[in-house]
C-alpha cells in the first residue's frame, strides 16, 4: 500500500489543478492550476522509474546492485523547463492583461465583442 | 518523372468522374454561345435613357450612398430570425472564459472514459 | 553528405536561422527580411529533397548522433518519414514561406519585428519536427514549441487587450492538452519501456492502461485540433492574431490532426481489429470520431453565419473545414474488415476513397482558408475596419484582391474548378456508400458555406462608392505575390487534381493503412520481425 502513496499523490495534484482552473475566477488562480497539473504530471514520470531497494544511477563504475530507471528522470528535467517558459508566458499575458482592463475577473474580460 | 500525359487523366472517385478540362470546356463553348445570343441585341433598348438606371424597387436614390447600402450582418435576416433559439444557445455555449473551455475538455473526456475504457 | 542527413537539416535550419535572426537584424530591417525569405527558401528546398526522396524510395529513417542497423536495440532518437509525414511537411513548410513573404508589406509600420521573425521560425521548426519525428516524448516536445511560439505571435498587438487575453486562452488550452499528452506517454513508457513510436507500435496489446492511454491522447490532440465541443479558442485566437500569423497557426492545428492519426492508425494500427464488448474497436471509435465530426461542421457553419467580424467569421468556417477531414477518415476507419478466408486486413473501396477524400481535404483547406485569412488581412491593412458591417463598395478600390477572395471563396465552398470541389467531391461520394446521411449533413452545410462568404463578398466588395472609403488603394505587392501564389497552387490543384491525388495523397494514404497490412513502419526500425 505503501507504495501507492505516490499515485495516489499525482491523482490528488491533477484534481486540485483541474479544479482550480475551471471553477476559479481569478486569472492567477488559474496559473497557479496549470503548474499544479504540470507538477503532478512530472512526479508521475518520476515515480515510473522507481524500482524497490535500488540506488541512484549516477555511477560510471557502478558497484553492483539495482539502480532506478534513469530515462524518466531525464524526460521529467526536459518536462520540468517546459512548464517554467509555459509558466512565465502566461504570467507575463496576466500582467499584460491587467494593465489594458485592470480586473483579474476571467468573467469580466472573457465577453466578445460581437 | 512526369510525362505530359498524365495532366490530362480523369480524376475517379469510387462513383464517379470529373475532368475539369472537358467541363472548362465545355464551360467556355457555352459561354461563346450564350455571348453570341445576348449580343444580338433587343429592339426596344435605346441608350442613355431611364432603362440604365439601377433598379431599386421603388425606393428613393440618395447621393450619399452610405444610407442605401444593405449592410452585411443584415443579409440574411429572415434565416436568423427563424433560428433565433438556436443561435441563442449556441452563443451563450461560446462565452470567453477559459474555465469553461477547459470544462468541455473534461465533459469529453469523462464521456469517452467512460464508454470506450468502462471505467466506473 | 549533405543528402545523408535531410531530415535533421529540415529542423536545423529554421532553428539556427531563428536564433541569427535578432542579429542580423541589427544591420538593418531589409537585411533582415531578406534573411528571413532566404532561410525559408533553404528549409523548403531541404523539406522537397526529403519528400522527393520518400515518395520515391519509401520510409527514410535518421538516428540522431550514431549509426543503426535495422535489428539493434532502440536507444536514440529516431526520425521516420513516411508517406504521410512527407505530405503534412509539404503542408509545414509552404504555409510559413508565404506568410513570411506576406509579412513584408503587412508588417512593415509595426516595431519589435526581429521577435515576430525569431517566433515565425521557431514555429516552422516546431511544426516540421513535429510531423518529421519517430519518438513519442520528442513529439511531446516539438508539440510544446509550437504552442509556446504560436501563442506569443497571437498576443503581437498587445496594444490590443483581446489579443492579449486570446493568446493566454490559447496558452492555458494548450499547456492542458499537451500535459495530458505528456500524461499518456508516461502511462505507455511505464508499460513498454519504449518510447520509439515503431517499437510501441510493435509491442501494444490491449490492456487497460493502452485504453486510457489512447483516449487521452485522442481527446487532448483533439482539443488542439479544434473539434467542437472543444473548439472555442479557435475563433479567439485566429480572429485576434495578425493574418500572417493566423496563416501558420493553420498548419499548427492540422498538425495536432496529423497527431490523431499518427496515434490511432500506427500506433495501435495492430489492435483497431479487436473486440470491445462484441464491438470491434474501430467501429466504436469511428461512431464517436463521426459523431463529433458531424458535430463540428453543423456548429461551425451556424456560428460563421452569425459573426460580423470579418477573421472570426473565417475561423469559424476553419472549425468546419475541419469536420470534413475527421467525418471522411473516421468513416474511413469504420469500414476495416479481417477477410475470414485469407486473414488479411484491408478496407473497403469506399473506405480507401474516404480516406484519400481526407487527406487531399487537409492541403485544400490549408490552402483555401490561407487565402482567406491574407484577404482579411489584405482589407485590415487598406481600410483599418474588421467589422463587415462597416465596409462597402471596395471592388472599385482593390481589383486584386477582389478576384482572389472570389478565388478563395469558391474553393472554400466546393464549386469547380477548384480543388475545394475535387476532394469534396471524394468526400461525398465515398461517404455516401458508408451512410447516407453523413453525405447529406455534408452537402448541406458546404452550401451554407458559400451562403457565408457570397453575404460577405456581396456586402464588402460590391455595392456602391462609400465615400468614406475614396482613399483606399490596392495592398503592396508583396501581399500580392503571396496570394498569388496561393491562388496560383489552388487552380492548379483544381485543374489537375488526379495528379495530385496519384503522387502526393496516395503515399500519405498508404502510409495510414501500412500498420494493418505490412507493417512497413516497424520493419524499418526492427528489420524483420
Amino acid at each position: 500500500m505503501i507504495y501507492n502513496i505516490p499515485y495516489l499523490a499525482v491523482a490528488a495534484l491533477i484534481l486540485v489543478g483541474l479544479y482550480g482552473v475551471v471553477f476559479k475566477r481569478n486569472l492567477i488562480k488559474m496559473v497557479i492550476g496549470v503548474t499544479l497539473i504540470e507538477s503532478g504530471v512530472n512526479l508521475f514520470l518520476i515515480t515510473l522509474g522507481y524500482r524497490k531497494g535500488s540506488t541512484a544511477p549516477i555511477y560510471t563504475s557502478s558497484p553492483g546492485g539495482l539502480m532506478s530507471l534513469p530515462v524518466p528522470q531525464a524526460l521529467t528535467l526536459t518536462s520540468i523547463v517546459i512548464g517554467v517558459a509555459v509558466l512565465a508566458l502566461m504570467l507575463s499575458f496576466v500582467v499584460y492583461i491587467y494593465r489594458h482592463y485592470k480586473t483579474l475577473d476571467a468573467r469580466k474580460i472573457g465577453g466578445e465583442d460581437e | 518523372m512526369l510525362e505530359w500525359f498524365s495532366f490530362l487523366e480523369t480524376f475517379k472517385t469510387g462513383s464517379g468522374l470529373w475532368n475539369p478540362l472537358v467541363w472548362g470546356v465545355a464551360a467556355v463553348i457555352t459561354f461563346l454561345i450564350i455571348y453570341i445570343i445576348r449580343g444580338q441585341g433587343k429592339k426596344d433598348y435605346k441608350r442613355d435613357t431611364e432603362q440604365t438606371k439601377v433598379f431599386l424597387s421603388g425606393n428613393p436614390e440618395f447621393d450619399d450612398k452610405e444610407k442605401m447600402h444593405v449592410k452585411g450582418s443584415n443579409v440574411y435576416w429572415g434565416f436568423m430570425e427563424t433560428l433565433q433559439g438556436v443561435y441563442k444557445t449556441l452563443s451563450d455555449m461560446h462565452t470567453g472564459v477559459v474555465s469553461d473551455y477547459v470544462l468541455w475538455f473534461m465533459i469529453v473526456l469523462g464521456l469517452f472514459l467512460i464508454v470506450l475504457v468502462g471505467v466506473f | 553528405m549533405f543528402f545523408d542527413n535531410l531530415p535533421a537539416l529540415a529542423v536545423a535550419v529554421p532553428l539556427f536561422g531563428a536564433f541569427l535572426t535578432p542579429l542580423v537584424s541589427k544591420i538593418g530591417d531589409r537585411a533582415r527580411n531578406v534573411f528571413v525569405i532566404l532561410v525559408m527558401g533553404l528549409t523548403t528546398t531541404v523539406v522537397f529533397l526529403l519528400v522527393n526522396d520518400v515518395f520515391t524510395n519509401g520510409i527514410q529513417t535518421y538516428v540522431f548522433g550514431g549509426s543503426y542497423q535495422p535489428g539493434e536495440t532502440v536507444i536514440r532518437i529516431f526520425f521516420e518519414v513516411d508517406g504521410l509525414s512527407a505530405f503534412m511537411a509539404i503542408i509545414a513548410v509552404v504555409l510559413p514561406l508565404v506568410a513570411v513573404i506576406y509579412s513584408w508589406g503587412f508588417m512593415k509600420k509595426e516595431t519589435g519585428l526581429d521577435k515576430y521573425y525569431t517566433l515565425i521560425l521557431l514555429m516552422t521548426t516546431g511544426m516540421i519536427g513535429l510531423v518529421l519525428t519517430g519518438d513519442m516524448f520528442n513529439f511531446f516536445v516539438f508539440l510544446e514549441i509550437t504552442s509556446i511560439s504560436s501563442a506569443a505571435l497571437v498576443a503581437f498587438w498587445v496594444n490590443k487587450g483581446k489579443a492579449v487575453d486570446a493568446g493566454f486562452k490559447y496558452i492555458v488550452i494548450s499547456s492542458i492538452g499537451a500535459l495530458f499528452v505528456l500524461f499518456a506517454i508516461a502511462l505507455l513508457y511505464g508499460q513498454y519501456d519504449a518510447l520509439n513510436m515503431a517499437v510501441l507500435a510493435n509491442s501494444i496489446q490491449y490492456t487497460f492502461l493502452d485504453k486510457m492511454a489512447l483516449v487521452l491522447l485522442l481527446v487532448a490532440l483533439a482539443m488542439k485540433a479544434g473539434i467542437v465541443p472543444m473548439h472555442m479558442w479557435l475563433p479567439d485566437a485566429y480572429g485576434c492574431a495578425p493574418s500572417s500569423v493566423t496563416l501558420v497557426l493553420i498548419g499548427a492545428t492540422q498538425a495536432s490532426l496529423y497527431g490523431v492519426f499518427r496515434v490511432v492508425f500506427t500506433l495501435y494500427g495492430r489492435e483497431l481489429t479487436t473486440a470491445v464488448n462484441q464491438v470491434s474497436l474501430n467501429v466504436l471509435l469511428s461512431v464517436f470520431i463521426v459523431a463529433l465530426a458531424l458535430a463540428t461542421i453543423v456548429v461551425g457553419v451556424l456560428m460563421a453565419l452569425k459573426q460580423s467580424n470579418l477573421k472570426r467569421m473565417i475561423a469559424f468556417a476553419a472549425v468546419a473545414e475541419i469536420g470534413y477531414m475527421i467525418l471522411a477518415v473516421g468513416a474511413a476507419l469504420s469500414t476495416i474488415t479481417v477477410d475470414s478466408n485469407t486473414g488479411v486486413t484491408m478496407l473497403t473501396e469506399s473506405g480507401e476513397m474516404a480516406l484519400k477524400g481526407g487527406l487531399f481535404h487537409i492541403i485544400n483547406d490549408a490552402l483555401d482558408i490561407g487565402l482567406l485569412f491574407l484577404v482579411a488581412g489584405a482589407i485590415y491593412y487598406a481600410t483599418r475596419e474588421t467589422s463587415v458591417n462597416k465596409l462597402g463598395g471596395l471592388a472599385r478600390n482593390m481589383k486584386y484582391t477582389t478576384v482572389f477572395f472570389l478565388i478563395g471563396l469558391l474553393a472554400v465552398s466546393g464549386m469547380p474548378p477548384m480543388n475545394g470541389f475535387a476532394s469534396k467531391l471524394l468526400i461525398y461520394e465515398s461517404t455516401y456508400q458508408i451512410n447516407p446521411i453523413l453525405a447529406v449533413i455534408a452537402i448541406l452545410c458546404s452550401i451554407l458555406l458559400l451562403a457565408v462568404f457570397v453575404k460577405v463578398f456581396h456586402s464588402v466588395f460590391l455595392g456602391p462608392k462609400l465615400s468614406v472609403f475614396k482613399d483606399t488603394k490596392e495592398v503592396p505587392k508583396s501581399m500580392l505575390l503571396a496570394m498569388g501564389i496561393i491562388a496560383i497552387v489552388i487552380v492548379f490543384f483544381g485543374i489537375f487534381p488526379e495528379l495530385v491525388v496519384n503522387n502526393i495523397v496516395q503515399p500519405a494514404a498508404d502510409a495510414l493503412t501500412d500498420m494493418l497490412k505490412n507493417g512497413l513502419y516497424v520493419k524499418a526500425v526492427l528489420g524483420v520481425i
